[in-house]
């Protein structure tokens, strides 16, 4: 079975600085990958050319068997591609469940279809309870999971995790690796995360592809990714000792 | 929409529809002023306050709107419901025209505002070059049927105007409230609040706010129309001129950015001050040129540091009408 999404000699540069250089991965469907590197190496300049933010200078990006690179982002997601952004983007103004039911117009029929989606899921992150309340008025955590519940509305095969953990407590970080679990079980969401808390990385990820100066040093399963003599030299040397 | 929300309206309806049975001339007069800008400030929000696209040009569909009706009414006897076919799309054009150009382009923000209000000015001067409209002096339309209605040519007393404009009020708020119901208000408002985050969700970005220009700029030639028909005459230095933009994008800011009622409410606030203030001043016996642009000016102030979202929504909470 050919992947669902397939990252295929890929290349970006920004006036001459090489951010990615030829770096090549796929996603399983049903995998969770975890995308890992030390700062500058290029996660998230692949997360954009994923998600079409960014268009890749050389190689391919494809999802279910199809070319995505250069499409636009609503193309990216109308695909079946939901991400999150590193840097919580709510609908400040609007209220939970309008966030939410912005995101489930991409496929549902009408308003109130979209609607009743939404609230199934605004239910599922556990934002139930404040689904009236204007986003603005979310704590951190709660604005992350609004972020993913968002993605999700729009019915994603692939959800693609930008740093989603960073700011949690290790409570709540536990609490949306047990989230993120559940989707990927019970509904064989496929995910590919970025992320820099180990703690989250090592207990969610089945699948982590290391990235350094913008080339994919290792892949593998996680226990064999932290034994990895490059990896340990480039990125993992002071966390290896833990 | 709640109960109370629906009383307050039919209340509202009930009195609007009443007044010219007991109103003065002078007080009919400035009740079609507040709903004519109820009515502009309304299609100007579906742009800024809907979409979050800053227009500071709508003059231009003002202008270009009352030029094409009053334009064929005055050389072929065409009337207005007609011409209007021409000003809606002759506005859509523009609208599409500035849209494209600042969407296709990446051009947002104070830059969108710029190129709206350089469309504006650049057609104010180019009508000053049009013989067939009058030029610089003026298009007028023959002012006659003062006394009967005559709908079918937009010619008739001032009740019949007010009532013109009361039903394009009621009707530019139904479908606002609409609007924002539907998938286009969603959309709308998603890009206004975030817009990378908007593609993010599958909304082409560019797609929907080419609607939102053009919806507000169809809407607001209907006010063209009804401008050119109600005071008979048109210069392209004023019909055009940036203040007529200001004069109707200040309701909904003074009102709400973005509410319903709020565009109704500011029209409302600022044309009975702004009457009140120059009346008071004439009684008195006092003439200050520019008092009502000062006027104006001062109340945005006072909302702008004690209300910043607009009166409407910090009156709505008051009423309990919002949580």
């Amino acid at each position: 079975m050919s992947p669902l999404l397939e990252v295929a000699t890929v290349s970006k540069s920004f006036r001459g600085l090489k951010a990615v250089t030829e770096a090549s991965f796929d996603v399983a469907k049903g995998d969770i990958v975890g995308l890992i590197g030390p700062n500058g190496a290029g996660k998230t300049t692949i997360f954009n050319l994923v998600a079409g933010v960014l268009a890749p200078d050389h190689g391919q990006v494809r999802f279910a068997g199809r070319r995505i690179d250069g499409l636009r982002p609503d193309q990216v997601c109308a695909a079946g591609i939901g991400r999150t952004f590193q840097i919580v983007k709510p609908f400040a103004g609007l209220s939970v469940l309008d966030n939410v039911t912005v995101g489930a117009l991409q496929r549902a029929q009408g308003v109130s279809a979209a609607k009743r989606h939404a609230a199934k899921i605004v239910e599922r992150l556990g934002l139930g309870a404040k689904r009236e309340l204007p986003a603005s008025s979310l704590t951190l955590p709660d604005r992350k999971r609004l972020e993913i519940a968002r993605a999700l509305a729009t019915r994603p095969q692939l959800l693609l995790l930008d740093e989603v953990m960073a700011g949690l407590t290790p409570t709540e970080c536990d609490q949306m690796v047990g989230v993120f679990r559940e989707l990927n079980r019970a509904e064989g969401l496929t995910i590919l995360l970025i992320e820099h808390v180990m703690r989250a990385v090592m207990a969610l990820a089945r699948h982590i592809v290391v990235l350094n100066h913008g080339e994919v040093i290792s892949r593998g399963a996680p226990e064999e990714v932290v034994r990895d003599p490059a990896v340990l030299e480039c990125y993992l040397g002071e966390e290896a000792e833990v | 929409m709640n109960l109370r929300i629906a009383g307050l309206l039919a209340l509202l309806a009930a009195a609007l529809v009443a007044l010219p049975l007991v109103a003065s001339p002078y007080v009919l007069s400035v009740a079609t002023l507040i709903l004519y800008f109820a009515y502009a400030g309304q299609a100007w929000n579906v742009m800024m306050g809907f979409a979050g696209q800053l227009s500071l040009g709508h003059s231009l569909y003002v202008g270009l709107a009352g030029y094409a009706s009053a334009g064929l009414f005055f050389h072929y006897g065409i009337g207005p419901w007609a011409g209007l076919w021409l000003a809606i799309a002759l506005c859509t054009a523009a609208g599409a025209a500035i849209g494209f150009l600042a969407f296709r382009f990446g051009i947002s923000g104070v830059y969108f505002a710029l190129l709206t209000i350089a469309f504006a000015e650049f057609t104010r001067i180019g009508f000053d070059h049009i013989k067939w409209l009058g030029g610089p002096g003026g298009l007028f339309i023959k002012v006659s049927q003062r006394e009967t209605w005559d709908l079918a040519n937009l010619r008739g007393t001032p009740e019949m105007f007010y009532y013109v404009m009361l039903a394009l009020a009621a009707g530019a708020f139904v479908l606002c409230w609409l609007l924002l119901r539907s998938r286009a208000g969603y959309y709308w408002q998603a890009i206004r609040e975030n817009e990378e985050a908007a593609q993010a969700l599958g909304i082409n970005t560019f797609r929907w706010k080419m609607l939102a220009v053009v919806v507000s700029a169809a809407m607001t030639s209907l006010a063209g129309v009804f401008f050119a028909f109600y005071y008979n005459n048109l210069f392209p230095e004023q019909v055009f001129h940036i203040s007529r933009s200001i004069e109707i994008i200040l309701g909904p800011i003074i009102g709400g950015i973005g509410t319903l009622f709020g565009p109704i409410l500011g029209a409302a606030v600022l044309t009975v001050l702004a009457d009140g203030i120059t009346e008071l001043l004439a009684a008195l016996g006092l003439e200050i040129p520019g008092v009502k642009q000062v006027f104006y000016g001062l109340v945005l102030l006072v909302v702008v540091m004690f209300l910043p979202n607009g009166i409407w929504p910090t009156l709505a909470r008051r009423l309990g009408l919002s949580k």
